[in-house]
């Protein structure tokens, strides 16, 4: 059965009144839905409406229209049931930072009407890494560990479904990776794991990814499936002069788009026959580009993701 | 004058019996992007602080923008400019006010001001929201605008604290052609990130570990010397060996 069911969420905020009412969509109509023991994750930008889904997934905000369930629970008529049922990590660290990392558990487990101790199980293998630290602060913690502390007070009430908003934004490669083996771990418990995200290589650690972008879900499939709907081909261009080359391949006719991707650009053609594909080289080398590579290469989660962004705004 | 933007030489920082920062000795060439990588708790910001003479080293010296850090700190910090992780410009003033206070403390004259300020908003195709509250901009587009005010006095060298962190993939590349155009103008370009792509579009690259500065080099000699196929791996490769906390 789904555990997150979302029909034609819409949302829209107003400022101002009267003449000088204005008023932003900030949700156009979303569905989706999250299977128990799945991740799904959210991508797109900031302002895409990824934190306005999760208030009212959490039964924080109402929709204007549209419907909702979180495990089977109806999101406006059966708010409380959802809010015991439910983690949350929002985006911003939410938690006291005037009080210990041990104040700061025990008072969201008592909120929640449990002790640590009765639920040490849960959290154990993520709170163990910051219990040395119990008696600092949160605020003193780094961003690692207030990432950690975060996870266990959300986690700390048994929740079935678990709702992240960016918890790895700013966060280095290798806490990263260990984050999401974490949530794999979670998610072998029987977790249903919605999370969102900016970074674009973590999509393919998803079982299902939704591509937002402006309030609206363009977007719904596995990694792979979203990979396949880039059917553009597409080639990875390199020269010993990286920046010079992404301003002469787009000056290029042949080109339709040119993206920097770490040690090599990704190349779209206008036309993408070999005639194209030789034609541009020769304007590469007529360019004084030495040690050109050029070679045809797989589309990426970014690719496509950037492929939908900028046509959006042609 | 020396070729060199930043000169650091064992350049220590301690907290009571912990050291943050462990005898760090670097050059930055004027005009380089430079990328200064490590995982969270590394000493990255540490570093950086005493870099921007707001933290004094405990032990060591550096020159930056060709002053020294423990006689001249005053100079240095007007020779710079610096983009802070946290959001850095005031979310209640609009586009406009927040240039014109920036300008303002950088000592710029009315007349530099105004040039600058419609340059700016040009440049950024931002004329029609100068009115506006910097907090109802889209993040995209308040980090460029935070990029632009921090090399609004024209520094020797920006220093950028992961500036395209929570930023979608298409204005992060953007961000990047800024580097790319500032560096090109000659101010020194000293950037943090967490993303490993980005690590490719530096000149140089240094990562630390648990205080120290353990790999400087180009990406490609990075890549060979540790024998990895992507930035990404060099930098596991390294954080990895890391023993201390992530404090």
């Amino acid at each position: 059965m789904d555990r997150i069911i979302v029909d034609q969420i819409t949302k829209t905020y107003a400022t101002g009144k009267g003449k000088k009412r204005v008023e932003t969509p900030a949700l156009r109509g979303i569905s989706f839905a999250c299977a128990e023991g799945e991740i799904f994750g959210l991508i797109g930008p900031d302002g895409a409406g990824k934190t306005s889904l999760f208030r009212i997934l959490t039964t924080l905000i109402l929709p204007d229209s549209g419907q909702a369930s979180m495990d089977g629970l109806d999101i406006v008529r059966d708010y409380a049931k959802i809010r015991k049922r439910v983690g949350y990590m929002p985006g911003r660290f939410s938690l006291y930072q005037d009080l210990t990392v041990e104040e700061n558990m025990n008072l969201f487990a008592s909120i929640f009407h449990t002790t640590v101790r009765e639920n040490y199980h849960l959290v154990k293998e993520i709170y163990q890494q910051i219990e040395p630290f119990k008696h600092r602060r949160a605020g003193q913690l780094s961003g690692g560990m207030k990432q950690k502390l975060a996870l266990s007070c959300a986690l700390i009430h048994q929740p079935r479904i678990l709702l992240l908003d960016e918890p790895t934004t700013g966060v280095d490669a290798v806490s990263r990776k260990e984050f999401w083996d974490m949530l794999d771990r979670l998610k072998a418990q029987g977790l249903t794991i919605l999370v969102s995200t900016p970074y674009m290589d973590e999509a393919a650690r998803c079982d299902k990814v939704g591509l937002i972008q402006e309030g609206s879900l363009f977007s719904v499939d596995t990694p792979q499936g979203i990979c396949d709907e880039f059917t553009t081909p597409l080639w990875a261009a390199a020269s010993d002069e990286m920046y010079p080359l992404l301003k002469d391949l787009r000056r290029s006719p042949e080109v339709k788009t040119a993206f920097a991707f770490g040690d090599s650009h990704h190349v779209t053609l206008a036309n993408p026959t070999p005639a194209s594909e030789h034609q541009l080289q020769e304007w590469l080398r007529q360019c004084g580009h030495t040690g050109i590579t050029w070679k045809r290469i797989d589309p990426t989660i970014e690719d496509r993701f950037m492929a939908f962004t900028t046509e959006s705004h042609v | 004058m020396s070729d060199y933007a930043i000169e650091a030489r064992e350049l220590t920082k301690k907290f009571g019996a912990f050291t943050a920062v462990d005898n760090i000795s670097f050059d930055v060439s004027k005009g380089e992007i430079f990328g200064f990588l490590g995982a969270n708790g590394a000493g990255k910001t540490t570093a950086m602080r005493m870099l921007i003479a707001l933290s004094f080293p405990t032990s060591g010296s550096a020159k930056v923008a060709g002053f020294d850090l423990l006689k001249q700190p005053e100079q240095i910090k007007r020779n710079i400019g610096y983009m802070s992780q946290r959001f850095s410009l005031y979310q209640d003033l609009t586009v406009r006010e927040n240039i014109r206070f920036y300008g303002g403390i950088y000592g710029l004259s009315d007349q530099e001001l105004a040039s600058r300020t419609a340059e700016l908003l040009q440049r950024l195709g931002l004329e029609s929201e100068s009115g506006q509250l910097v907090g109802s901009l889209p993040l995209g587009w308040k980090q460029k605008l935070a990029f632009s005010v921090a090399i609004l006095h024209r520094p020797r060298i920006v220093f950028l604290d992961e500036p395209t962190g929570g930023v979608d993939p298409v204005t992060r590349r953007a961000f990047w052609e800024m580097i790319y155009e500032a560096a090109a103008s000659g101010i020194t370009v000293f950037v943090t990130t967490h993303y490993m792509d980005e690590a490719e579009y530096c000149d140089r690259v240094s990562i630390m570990v648990d205080g120290r500065i353990d790999a400087l080099d180009t990406p490609a000699n990075l890549k060979k010397i540790y024998d990895a196929g992507s930035m990404d791996e060099v930098f596991l490769q390294l954080a990895r060996k890391a023993t201390r906390t992530d404090g």
